[in-house]
């Protein structure tokens, strides 16, 4: 499954930059992610609650920042087991770029699911990315702008 | 022909209890003490074990035991099988590898067992087996059996090298290449024959108990031939010795092949039960049938063949790759050569053949017999290019098809098959008669003013049933003889029961055996009570598949009245002091000839089982037994007619009209035949049309669930017309020719016809989706 896009977000690159590598904001912007842990520097271990399709499933996965561009942009690639669901892996490039009034992020997303995710959910993996995408980077523009009236 | 007899219309016995919820299925059946197996399956399509961490599952509620692969071997649990030896061109036995029933350290496709779960609730099994923790490795996977061939494809097993299996051929190739280069005119296709699920109605499911005090196992199956599971089970995978098992296959949903194999499930079934001491249920959910029943067809052909001026075939040259999957299966090896390469001869005189497979593995489910078993493979490739040849030179394919038809008989095709009947002239008539193809133009005409793309198509299929004379299928490879046995067990107030090694899953055995002994003795059907599927009452018994109860099953019946009827006769004319030789059974009574002397049917047996007045030296009952083993494969064939309209806005066919004449030979039954056909040609639309087994590229089943895998509706198929022709089969006592399969065999390639006539392309694959014609029709 490929999936790209951009996104506006009201505030600077430097700050949207900051915001990317904060596992706190991170947390809150990835939907279902209960936790996100910083194990080492750019890697974090995690566990998110996901429902595809028919399919609900506990994932806990590890996480990785790869190719930091600062403030440009980075790859972000993660994995995740969720047990008899079955597992999910990808990546997706970030790409900053500088506005008037904030930075335009574009994202170009790659993913692999296996198991009964696969099995029965994969008509919805296209949807449920994209509604996923939505939910993350409506909370993420949202706390960008809390950050910026702050 | 009686009101019960051969050739009556006898609604089935055993309708009643399927119609009022009262059948009764192998999950039906409960244990005291009973638990569940839950199996955790792989989500790869190909890994290695590092590891298995049982110790959460195991500490769940209600858990009894986290087993593995290890274990299983440990045991000294076999590994599977596969029955029938293929050698390759070059001598070499087929490369064959192993295959636990739970994987050891390696899984192979996605849905391979890699542990399973026991506890004492369906829901505690199934919570426990998302605990078990199993660290993949993951490793190169190939999906599609093309690319499996190619250098550096990942392996699946260190026996197979390249994947390879076998290179098997069949027929002359030099003189089969000589004749196409001397041809007229060529036709060459590249023909792929998509991936199926066979889709019963009733999931797989197995129910085992091993019984300390006996130290016997008994397993309820859902198996279309549980003497010969029983006999794998013990001979092979080493569970029990044969007199400590009991198979039982009670009332089956339907199988269409997948039921014939003995799967890794029942295996450790049955292995747990006595390893953790208790009796082990599993029931297949439908994703689970979609991954690990066994699939059906996955071909991709080459094909070329040559005609003279006139339009006479000269030589016919196949090369095809088979896709297994990731093991073989029980009968797998013997679908894509014998079952298939032997009737690329179809209805034809075709004086050259060569047919060259290469079957080889791949990290899919395993492939094997479904429904028709490779005689669909070899009769879609026959017609579709029969069709295409006749377009390609401009002939009406009616026209060629009757130019080439075999007309003698017996006929020897160049293939093994030696066909013994028929007269394909009259079916392909009557079905162009019903189908009034000589106006087709006009409904063309009329159709296209709609804005409509209407086609028609043929198929005249030839298929191989009632398989199979024992000593040709083990010159052949086979691991296993092909004869059925029968029992009739006359009881003393005249009633009768038979014992049958067939097994019914949906075929009708209860009446259509009944109304065998209808026209022997005039016995009502309701006297009659028909007995299989359960290892402890019936001796030994091959099964069903193969279109074979008809001409095998019942021929062993034929034999077992036989010697009932010449033993009353010898009593009742003991009794009657009349002569053996003036004696009749008719009507329930026994009559003496050309005088009104006569005894009632139930007098005779009760005199066999009083043994007050028996003839000198005779045994006391009415008890018979007979094995039959056939002498030639039968050759049911016929022609099938499909006309569609294509609406060339969405690419969507709508089948208007389908007709089917059929040569069955002898017909017991002709509703129950006609419910085969039915259910055939149903299946055939499916597969050309809407089925398609799809795996992504990275060896996820994406058809696993009916959101995703198209089965056919009623809404999806016209009324079909019916009508049979008889020639009777001289191979076996009844002349029946079997009709089990037909359907399924002659259907694709007449709608693939029609669609491809619909549109002027003849480059179209099975499903025809909308999509696909959508794109031909627009040239994309």
């Amino acid at each position: 499954m490929d999936l790209n896009g951009e996104e506006f977000i009201p505030a600077p690159r430097e700050r949207v930059w900051e915001m990317l590598n904060d596992p706190e904001i991170l947390r809150q912007c990835i939907p279902g992610c209960e936790t996100l842990e910083q194990a080492e520097p750019d890697q974090f271990s995690a566990e998110v609650v996901l429902k595809i399709g028919p399919v609900k499933a506990r994932f806990n996965g590890e996480v990785f920042i790869k190719d930091k561009n600062f403030p440009d942009g980075y790859r972000i690639e993660g994995e995740g087991k969720g047990g008899i669901a079955g597992f999910a892996s990808g990546g997706a490039d970030v790409i900053l770029k500088e506005q008037e009034d904030g930075t335009l992020l574009e994202y170009r997303v790659d993913a692999n699911v296996g198991g009964k995710i696969a099995q029965l959910g994969s008509r919805l993996i296209t949807s449920t990315s994209k509604k996923l995408a939505g939910q993350f980077f409506g909370k993420f523009s949202e706390l960008a702008a809390q950050a910026q009236t702050a | 022909m009686g009101v019960e007899g051969i050739g009556a219309r006898v609604l089935r016995k055993e309708d009643k209890r399927f119609i009022t919820g009262k059948g009764r299925y192998t999950d039906d059946f409960k244990m005291a003490g009973m638990h569940y197996a839950a199996f955790v399956r792989s989500p790869h399509a190909h890994a290695k074990i590092r590891g298995i961490d049982k110790s959460a599952a195991e500490a769940m509620p209600g858990v009894v035991g986290v087993l593995d692969g290890k274990q299983l071997t440990g045991d000294g649990i076999g590994n599977l099988i596969c029955g029938w030896m293929i050698h390759s061109k070059d001598g070499s036995p087929m490369n064959m590898g192993a295959w636990s029933a739970i994987a050891t350290e390696h899984v192979r496709y996605v849905g391979d067992a890699a542990a399973v779960v026991v506890a004492d609730t369906l829901e505690n099994a199934r919570a426990a087996a998302e605990a078990v923790v199993i660290d993949y490795e993951e490793l190169p996977h190939v999906i599609r059996a093309v690319d499996a061939l190619k250098d550096g494809a990942p392996q699946l097993h260190p026996e197979a090298k390249g994947n390879l299996i076998y290179d098997w051929e069949i027929g002359e190739k030099d003189a089969t290449e000589q004749a196409i280069a001397g041809a007229a005119h060529v036709t060459e296709m590249e023909i792929v024959n998509n991936r199926l699920s066979p889709n019963p109605m009733e999931p797989r499911a197995a129910l085992a108990n091993y019984d300390e005090a006996d130290d016997h196992f008994t397993l309820y199956t859902t198996s279309q031939n549980p003497h010969v599971a029983r006999l794998v089970l013990s001979a092979f995978y080493q569970v029990a010795p044969e007199h400590k098992l009991r198979v039982i296959a009670p009332d089956v949903g339907g199988g269409f092949g997948s039921k014939i194999y003995i799967y890794p499930e029942e295996i450790v079934c049955l292995w747990a039960s006595k390893r953790l001491g208790v009796p082990v249920k599993w029931t297949s959910d439908r994703t689970e049938a979609f991954l690990t029943d066994a699939h059906g067809r996955d071909h991709v052909s080459k094909a070329r063949i040559g005609f003279d001026k006139d339009g006479k075939i000269v030589g016919f040259s196949i090369d095809t790759i088979a896709n297994i999957g990731a093991y073989m299966s029980l009968f797998s090896s013997s679908v894509p050569t014998y079952l298939y390469a032997t009737l690329l001869s179809g209805q034809y005189n075709i004086a050259n053949i060569h047919c060259n497979v290469r079957t080889v593995y791949t990290n899919t489910a395993p492939v094997d017999a479904y429904r028709g078993a490779g005689r669909p493979e070899a009769t879609y490739l026959v017609e579709r290019i029969m069709e295409t040849a006749a377009r390609e030179m401009g002939m009406d394919p009616a026209e060629l098809r009757r130019r080439n038809f075999v007309s003698e008989f017996p006929h020897q095709t160049p293939v093994i098959m030696c066909y013994d009947a028929g007269d394909y002239n009259a079916t392909l008539d009557a079905a162009l008669k019903a189908a009034d193809y000589a106006n087709i133009g006009k409904r063309k005409e009329e159709a296209k003013a709609r804005g409509k793309l209407r086609g028609i198509g043929l198929s005249c299929y030839i298929e191989a049933c009632g398989i199979a004379p024992s000593a040709a299928v083990g010159s052949l490879g086979a691991g296993v003889g092909l004869w059925e046995s029968g029992e009739i067990r006359v009881n003393p107030v005249g009633t009768v029961e038979i014992l049958t090694g067939s097994h019914s899953h949906g075929q009708g055995h209860e009446t259509t055996f009944a109304q065998l002994v209808n026209e022997r003795f005039g016995l009502p059907v309701d006297n009659v009570q028909v007995i299989h599927g359960d290892t402890d009452k019936v001796q030994f018994g091959m099964g069903t598949y193969g279109s074979r109860s008809g001409a095998v099953g019942m021929s062993a019946l034929v034999k077992a009245l036989d010697k009932v009827e010449a033993k009353a006769k010898k009593i009742a004319a003991h009794l009657m002091e009349a002569d053996e030789g003036d004696i009749v059974i008719e009507d329930g009574e026994v009559k003496v000839a050309g005088t009104d002397r006569k005894l009632g049917w139930h007098e005779v047996c009760l005199a066999a089982y009083t043994g007050h007045n028996l003839p000198q030296g005779m045994e006391p009952g009415l008890k018979e037994t007979a094995f039959y083993d056939p002498t030639n494969f039968t050759f049911p064939a016929g022609t099938y007619v499909c006309e569609v309209e294509v609406d060339p806005e969405t690419g969507k066919t709508e089948v208007i009209q389908f007709v089917a004449a059929d040569d069955f030979g002898v017909i017991v039954n002709p509703m129950i035949v006609e419910g085969q056909v039915h259910g055939g040609i149903t299946q055939g639309i499916g597969q050309a049309l809407l089925e398609n087994v799809i795996y992504d590229d990275n060896g996820q089943l994406l058809t696993a669930s009916y959101m995703d895998y198209a089965m056919p509706r009623a809404d999806d198929v016209p009324s079909y017309k019916l009508s049979t022709h008889e020639t009777v089969c001289p191979g076996n006592p009844m002349g029946m020719k079997g009709c089990g399969e037909a359907g399924a065999i002659g259907s694709p390639p007449a709608l693939i016809n029609a669609i491809t006539d619909a549109i002027g392309n003849n480059n179209l694959t099975m499903p025809a989706t909308p999509a696909r014609v959508w794109a031909l029709i627009n040239g994309k």
